[in-house]
């Protein structure tokens, strides 16, 4: 088995506001997503080989042809729940890896907000069961990981509450500092903990953001990197696990950690060569869907050990300018979350930190990046990390 | 010997009360929970009944209600589906009837003794026999479920006679279509239906038995309210100590269950060699006598109607009663979508019978079945595990005010539930105060309706917390 690692470059991206963008329709959203990283890589759409569009919604590789008037190429559409747009990525860079293609496209888009009511619509990824189970908000399935969590390791409700609300406190600066972010504005610990519950103990500030947006990447093959630019990202690994539905089927699942994550991060890490996670890597970007998600993942991904993110929490050693920035563009929490979208967003963001490009939120100096979603819910689902690196 | 072999009852947790905000009544009654009908409830009592019973010994199962949720379509199929019987059994509903209960009973006696069924299971279970708002029916009539066993054996109960009449009038009745009861002016039907009927039927069984009151240990029958209850006893002639106390005040009139009911009751305090009057009155009347046999004082526990009294949660506000009972329920964002008929009849072990898989191999228990074992991955391994009688924990849960279900039931607490001896499944808490639910608090799975969409009603299973006998009563 061959190594992913070094072999496929990011050579351009491109990023959508993400929000409640009633004004655009899903075709803008890709149109401006695919040119701005056809400008960051200064090629031209016809230089194009081959796309694998991510999208959870009912809309098809043939949409992305006829929005953005491909000629002919091929088209791949890529449906994997929330990690659909790091898949559309992980495809793409297997089609270069495997030298078929020089340069392709991976894009991922959603349009969540056409559905006329707050929260999101999941009745199309969904398939309807026989004992068709009342609608919940996906709040629901995390909120048995926070519930579990506080039992697990001793928590009070007010202590798991206020270092979720520290979590929610963080991404809502990081937003801040973020045009292109859903939310912008800064809460505080008080707001965060004192919101109206949505799944108890989950409360509205513990959940991310609703949206619409777009986000897109421009591979080729690493030796060709430098013909496009100097400052070409590499893919140092990639993982990808799916489970079973073991959590719901076996009673040794703890529901207080992803699994699905655990054996992505296990595969990825050993592609990319990182032994030690908290020490290697300078910022990530991870699925914070819910607070307790991005709580838990701090354990999962090994950034902190087992029951100890609460302390790693109050020391900071996650916000921008910690030891580790986790999400420093707002993450999911504010910067939104279009399904389809999010994964390619988040290689946006560490992208840009790589390049030295991230604005008020860059970093100093990072080297390494991690990307990660988690699809679907505590007990089965996907995980998906993507680790980036500068060149040198 | 041909008899009753055992008895169960089951009476739902809610009650309307004197502390019911905006009800106005002094009496409480026991009321269904929205959950509930009198399938799901003649399906707890008829449980109950089973006890550790051979489910696989039962060759019928008669249900009874005016309550029946189907106007053409079997009940008595979905109940035996949740008791777990066999397929090759006879399943009749006994409708459109206050005698509906005693009428399945005789019925259930005959079938035996005729030989054409070793032993018949008979549920019977009203649901909403409702009046209008604080009327008389809303004042007295409750909802409950009584369940026997009849068969050829040990029984607990011999029944020595049976008579019936018939009376056509039109004293209390519901039109097909109507959701309330309707009734004729109060004097005619007492005067001249309940009060000359029963009295008169009581009388000449007595006379065909050549037997007096005064040897009847205890006399059970029905009444509209505890007045007309008392005024009948004292019609029939029996005293006081020889009248099965009617639980007017605390569960209500049960309509088609309310006689057997009440005849649970008088078995749970009887003893060997009573003998019990049993009388169920509506367009005429049915009349049982019963011999309690020694068989009595080694019945393994039931919960019954004695246990079953002693949990109750108040419901505080009418409103909320009016909402789930009486109104379709308001503040749905999204409609459930339609249930498939053909995937509830492709998947029904596993939904009505709540059957998990054993893995023959590596004998893991997993619900709902897998084809490929979740930890072996052996293929096709599975045999089918009854989870409904197990009692399971809390391994962890969340209070839901968004999920998408009758407003009034918010929060919804959705578990994730471990089975003793294995088993993990996904369920719905119901009958509970959200301030009761703990991680490792012990539940039981209760046969409930998720919800009714397209004309179609979803029943499954759903936890609840076990109760204590005489706890529940403080905990709202």
């Amino acid at each position: 088995m061959e190594s992913l690692k070094d072999k496929v470059a990011i050579i351009g991206m491109g990023c959508t506001k993400f929000g409640e963008n009633w004004n655009k329709s899903v075709d803008d959203l890709i149109i401006e997503a695919a040119y701005e990283a056809y400008q960051d890589a200064g090629i031209e759409q016809k230089e194009i080989q081959a796309a694998w569009f991510g999208t959870t919604r009912l809309i098809t590789g043939e949409n992305l042809a006829g929005v953005l008037k491909f000629d002919y190429i091929p088209v791949t559409r890529v449906e994997n729940l929330c990690a659909t747009g790091s898949d559309a990525l992980r495809n793409a860079a297997f089609a270069v890896a495997a030298g078929v293609y020089d340069i392709v496209l991976a894009i991922g888009a959603e349009k969540l907000k056409d559905v006329g009511m707050g929260g999101l619509d999941s009745s199309e990824i969904q398939p309807t069961s026989r004992v068709d189970y009342p609608g919940t908000p996906p709040a629901h399935f995390f909120a048995r990981m926070a519930t579990r969590y506080m039992h697990e390791y001793g928590l009070t409700e007010a202590e798991l509450k206020q270092a979720l609300a520290k979590i929610a406190v963080k991404n809502h600066h990081n937003g801040s500092l973020n045009p292109k972010a859903h939310f912008q504005r800064e809460i505080t610990i008080e707001q965060a903990m004192n919101a109206p519950i949505i799944s108890w103990p989950l409360g509205l500030y513990d959940a991310c953001g609703v949206s619409d947006g777009a986000a897109a990447a421009i591979l080729t093959r690493a030796d060709m990197a430098r013909s496009f630019r100097d400052d070409y990202i590499l893919i140092k690994g990639m993982g990808l696990a799916t489970g079973a539905r073991q959590g719901f089927l076996q009673q040794d699942y703890d529901f207080v950690h992803l699994e699905e994550t655990l054996r992505a991060s296990r595969q990825a890490f050993a592609v990319a060569g990182v032994r030690n996670a908290f020490e290697e890597i300078d910022v990530a970007e991870v699925h914070d869907c819910f607070t307790i998600t991005e709580m838990v993942l701090y354990e999962d991904l090994g950034f902190c050990p087992r029951g100890k993110a609460k302390e790693y929490i109050d020391a900071g050693t996650f916000e921008l300018d910690g030891k580790l920035a986790v999400n420093p563009d707002g993450g999911l929490k504010c910067f939104g979350h279009p399904l389809g979208a999010s994964g390619l967003r988040m290689v946006y963001e560490i992208y840009k930190q790589l390049q030295g490009k991230a604005g008020p939120r860059q970093r100093k100096n990072p080297r390494l990046g991690l990307t990660h979603n988690h699809g679907m819910n505590p007990g089965s689902g996907v995980g998906s990390i993507t680790i980036l690196g500068r060149r040198d | 010997m041909i008899g009753i072999i055992s008895y169960g009852a089951y009476v739902p947790l809610h009650r309307l009360g004197p502390e019911t905000k905006g009800w106005g009544f002094p009496l409480e009654k026991a009321v269904a929970y929205y959950d509930e009908d009198s399938l799901t409830m003649a399906a707890a009592a008829a449980l109950d009944c089973l006890g550790d019973c051979d489910r696989n010994s039962i060759d019928g199962l008669y249900f009874a209600s005016t309550t029946s949720p189907y106007k053409e379509k079997l009940t008595a199929t979905t109940v035996a589906m949740a008791c777990d019987l066999r397929n090759d059994i006879v399943t009749v509903d006994f409708a459109n009837s206050l005698r509906a209960g005693t009428a399945a009973l005789r019925t259930a006696i005959d079938t035996v003794k005729a030989g054409s069924a070793g032993s018949v299971l008979v549920a019977a279970g009203d649901c909403g026999r409702l009046g209008r708002p604080r009327d008389s029916f809303d004042q007295n009539n409750g909802d409950g479920a009584a369940a026997f066993i009849v068969g050829n054996g040990n029984p607990i109960a011999t029944i020595e006679a049976a008579y019936s009449v018939s009376n056509e009038m039109l004293d209390v009745w519901r039109l097909d279509g109507s959701r309330y009861l309707s009734g004729w002016e109060d004097r005619f039907m007492m005067d001249e239906g309940y009060f000359k009927v029963l009295p008169r039927t009581v009388a000449a069984f007595l006379k065909k038995l050549d037997i007096s009151p005064a040897e009847i240990s205890k006399v059970v029958f029905n009444a509209p309210d505890r007045r007309r209850h008392a005024e009948m006893a004292r019609r029939l002639g029996f005293a006081p100590f020889q009248v099965q106390d009617p639980l007017f005040g605390k569960l209500g009139n049960t309509g088609a269950a309310f006689t057997p009911m009440l005849l649970v009751a008088a078995l749970e305090e009887s003893r060997p060699g009573d003998t019990i009057l049993t009388a169920a009155y509506g367009n005429g009347a049915d009349l049982l006598l019963l011999r309690v046999t020694d068989e009595i004082a080694v019945i393994p526990g039931r919960r019954g109607i004695k246990n079953n009294l002693a949990r109750r949660l108040i419901i505080p506000e009418y409103e909320a009663y009016l909402a789930f009972r009486h109104r379709p329920p308001e503040g749905h964002y999204y409609p459930p979508a339609r249930p498939s008929a053909s995937a509830i009849w492709r998947e029904r072990d596993q939904i009505f019978r709540l059957y998990g898989g054993k893995c023959t191999r590596c004998g893991t228990i997993q619900y709902p079945p897998q084809r490929i074992c979740t930890r072996c991955g052996a293929k096709d391994s599975m045999e089918n595990i009854r989870l409904s009688d197990r009692r399971a924990a809390v391994f962890t849960y969340t209070l839901d005010r968004l999920a998408q279900i009758p407003p009034f039931d918010l929060p919804m607490v959705d578990t994730v539930i471990d089975f003793e001896g294995g088993g993990r499944g996904c369920f719905q808490m119901t009958d509970r105060d959200p301030r009761e639910v703990a991680v490792g608090l012990e539940v039981e799975m209760t046969f409930r309706k998720l919800h009714t969409a397209g004309e179609i009603t979803n029943y499954y299973w759903k936890c609840s917390p076990v109760r204590k006998p005489g706890s529940a009563k403080e905990q709202k």
